[in-house]
């Protein structure tokens, strides 16, 4: 099969935009201090909520308000019952995953495979033409262009403003944070809803955009855990956790590629490989990183240790 | 803790059905909105559940292996690991049974081949459990993540070896390996729909599980480690030593569960085999507050929500996902309660 480059590039940056959404929403609120891991619950719940919403009042602007909607609203219970009552944050995610996953099977059975709206390319004029650059970032639905903007304003928010040093001081010392005035578990708050808002667009984003329609199995069962992992081996940083997700994006299209190559295998270890390889990829990092003495190059960019209170619910004594 | 034992367990039971009667409440609210009448869906679910011997060794055969998997669970629960690897150890185990009930006839005979087979889904899922963990001690990666990871290793395994090596003769296809002889099958009497040999080995690993973490020095320092594993290292307990034991011996309980899901069960390989009773094995435990004496009651719950939803899109063409609901709802009402007596007892 003749392919190029760029159409390979672009098809990356399509597949990949729900999960670099779903990834830097929990790097949102793992650099807070709080661990979400209804993930993978919470994007199908979202997926669910946004395709309905959207096909009832044909509108997709609402179906991705809802979806968001939708994530704040799991992050907030889990902010309620871990945060505020102190909970284990694993313990009430887990729960949540699943909660949300069969509510999300259950809710949306009347919506199971019937035509709905999805969201249409919108080309950026003159730049869209541009040879090579232009299909690869110019020719996409503005699901993907907002992708591609949240990755360098996440960075920019974390590292460069006075709110994304109060929220990184929350995940890394609470205490400190209780000391200076500034109550943790507001700020806490805060950004694990952020966070759920961007799974929950992440969700949109794959029943209306990626694999549009709704179903069981939706398509993007897995997924959120590969954004959980992504964030762990990304190191908590925003750049490296995108690059993981469109490492990912790649393993998916290779999958797809290869199996016209292969017609001996069956196109099931196809569809389950990337899960698996792209878990070993980042274990594999993730060892060179241990291991003490020559560190590659490749791998001292890659590393990056975890917020000081992550997982940790902070009590003011 | 230093309340009289009959008022904490008085406290326990009003707390279970405070939070029995919050998450009913819940699931009617929804039900009410959806306008669905949750008493003839009850009654959907019920419907001979207990009165009919059938239906309810149907739930039984849902029990067992939700019942291994939740006291293998308990070892490494109490041992402070979170074991999301438990359903790639399920399916490590049914394909390690799977080995030795695929070995040409005549090369043991059947009962010793059965045993065997149940000898090597118990090594199958204990060797997929040490796995996580040493890549914890040695590797540093969290459990949570080198179990997921596992687990999608494991399917992949078991869908190259259906679609690979053990394919059906002719096609492969998501219906599984060829069924194995009769002989290989654990025998369940007619009108049963669980075998006796598999119910009583649910028991025995209930009651030795228990017996190992309350009445043992094991289970005693499995505990310490998992309450605080550097005081324990003062007593010379190795946490990661006792932490690999625990994930051992879940691991070779949820293998033990995938082996008699193929031998007992569905009598052939097929590749959705631990049907997500790991998963839900997780959920046990947790409303079980991670405790062993609660473990089969709310196993057994859960069973009969997994059986009676099956039923649900016959009779009232409702979604089969209600029962995971049910659950869901159960236990993050467990949490909400106790979350809510922790604050009350901190003021």
């Amino acid at each position: 099969m003749e392919i190029s480059i760029a159409v390979l590039l672009a098809g990356i940056a399509a597949t990949a935009a729900p999960l670099v959404l779903a990834a830097l929403g929990e790097t949102l609120s793992e650099k807070a201090g709080v661990i979400n891991l209804s993930l993978d619950g919470t994007i199908l719940l979202s997926a669910m909520t946004g395709f309905a919403i959207a096909a009832k009042y044909d509108s997709i602007a609402a179906g991705f308000a809802a979806a968001a909607g939708t994530g704040m609203l799991v992050a907030l219970v889990l902010a309620i019952i871990s945060i505020w009552l102190g909970q284990s944050q694993v313990a009430v995610g887990f729960a949540l995953t699943f909660l949300c996953r069969d509510l999300a099977y259950f809710l949306g059975a009347p919506f199971a495979r019937i035509p709905g709206p999805q969201l249409s390319g919108l080309p950026i004029p003159l730049l869209a033409d541009l040879p090579f650059f232009g299909p690869i970032l110019f020719n996409h639905s503005i699901i993907v262009y907002s992708s591609f903007i949240a990755i360098p304003l996440l960075w920019w928010f974390m590292y460069h403003t006075p709110q994304g040093l109060i929220m990184r001081c929350a995940g890394e010392n609470p205490e400190g944070c209780w000391a200076h005035g500034i109550r943790p578990r507001v700020v806490q708050t805060i950004y694990t809803l952020a966070g759920g808002a961007l799974v929950g667009l992440a969700g949109a984003a794959f029943s209306l955009a990626t694999k549009p329609g709704w179903g069981r199995p939706q398509g993007c069962e897995g997924v959120g855990w590969i954004a959980l992992a992504l964030v762990i081996f990304g190191g908590w940083h925003p750049l490296r956790v995108a690059f993981g997700a469109y490492l990912f994006g790649f393993l998916q299209m290779l999958g797809i590629l290869l199996q016209d190559s292969f017609p001996a295998i069956p196109a099931q270890i196809f569809q389950v490989a990337p899960f698996p390889l792209m878990i070993f990829t980042l274990v594999l990092v993730h060892l060179g990183r241990n291991s003490k003495g020559n560190k590659l190059f490749l791998l001292r960019l890659l590393s990056g240790t975890p917020p000081g209170g992550l997982g940790k619910n902070y009590r003011p004594s | 803790m230093n309340m009289p034992l009959t008022s904490r367990f008085s406290t326990n039971i009003l707390q279970f059905f405070g939070i029995m009667t919050l998450a009913a409440g819940a699931v009617c609210l929804l039900l009410f909105m959806l306008d669905l009448s949750p008493t003839s869906i009850a009654g959907a679910m019920a419907a001979g559940s207990f009165t009919s011997w059938l239906k309810f060794s149907q739930i039984l055969s849902i029990w067992v292996p939700l019942l291994l998997c939740s006291c293998g669970l308990l070892f490494t629960f109490q041992a402070g690991l979170w074991n999301i690897g438990i359903e790639g150890q399920v399916v490590m185990g049914a394909i390690g049974a799977t080995i030795l009930l695929r070995l040409p006839e005549g090369v043991l005979p059947p009962t010793i081949t059965i045993i065997l087979s149940l000898i090597t889904a118990c090594i199958g899922g204990g060797l997929w459990g040490i796995f996580a963990g040493v890549l914890k001690n040695r590797g540093g990666v969290n459990e949570i993540f080198g179990g997921l990871g596992l687990n999608f290793v494991a399917q992949g395994i078991i869908l190259y070896l259906i679609f690979g090596p053990w394919k059906r003769d002719g096609i492969a296809s998501m219906s599984g390996t060829d069924i194995f002889s009769r002989e290989l099958w654990l025998t369940t009497p007619t009108g049963w729909r669980v075998a006796p040999a598999a119910l009583g080995l649910g028991i025995f690993i209930f009651l030795l599980s228990w017996f190992l973490l309350n009445r043992t020095r094991f289970g005693l320092r499995v505990k310490a480690v998992g309450i605080n594993a550097r005081a324990a290292q003062l007593f010379h307990i190795k946490p990661e030593r006792y932490g690999l034991m625990a994930i051992l011996v879940g691991g070779a309980m949820a293998g033990l569960a995938g082996g008699l899901q193929v031998t007992g069960v569905y009598h052939r390989l097929i590749p959705a085999v631990s049907s997500g009773y790991g998963y839900l094995g997780l959920l046990v435990v947790m409303l079980a507050n991670y405790k062993a004496l609660p473990v089969p009651l709310i196993a057994l719950f859960f069973a009969w929500l997994a059986a009676g939803s099956i039923q649900l899109p016959i009779m009232l063409q409702i979604d089969s996902s209600l029962s995971g609901v049910i659950q869901g709802a159960c236990v993050l009402s467990a949490l909400l309660v106790h979350g809510l007596r922790k604050k009350k007892g901190a003021r």
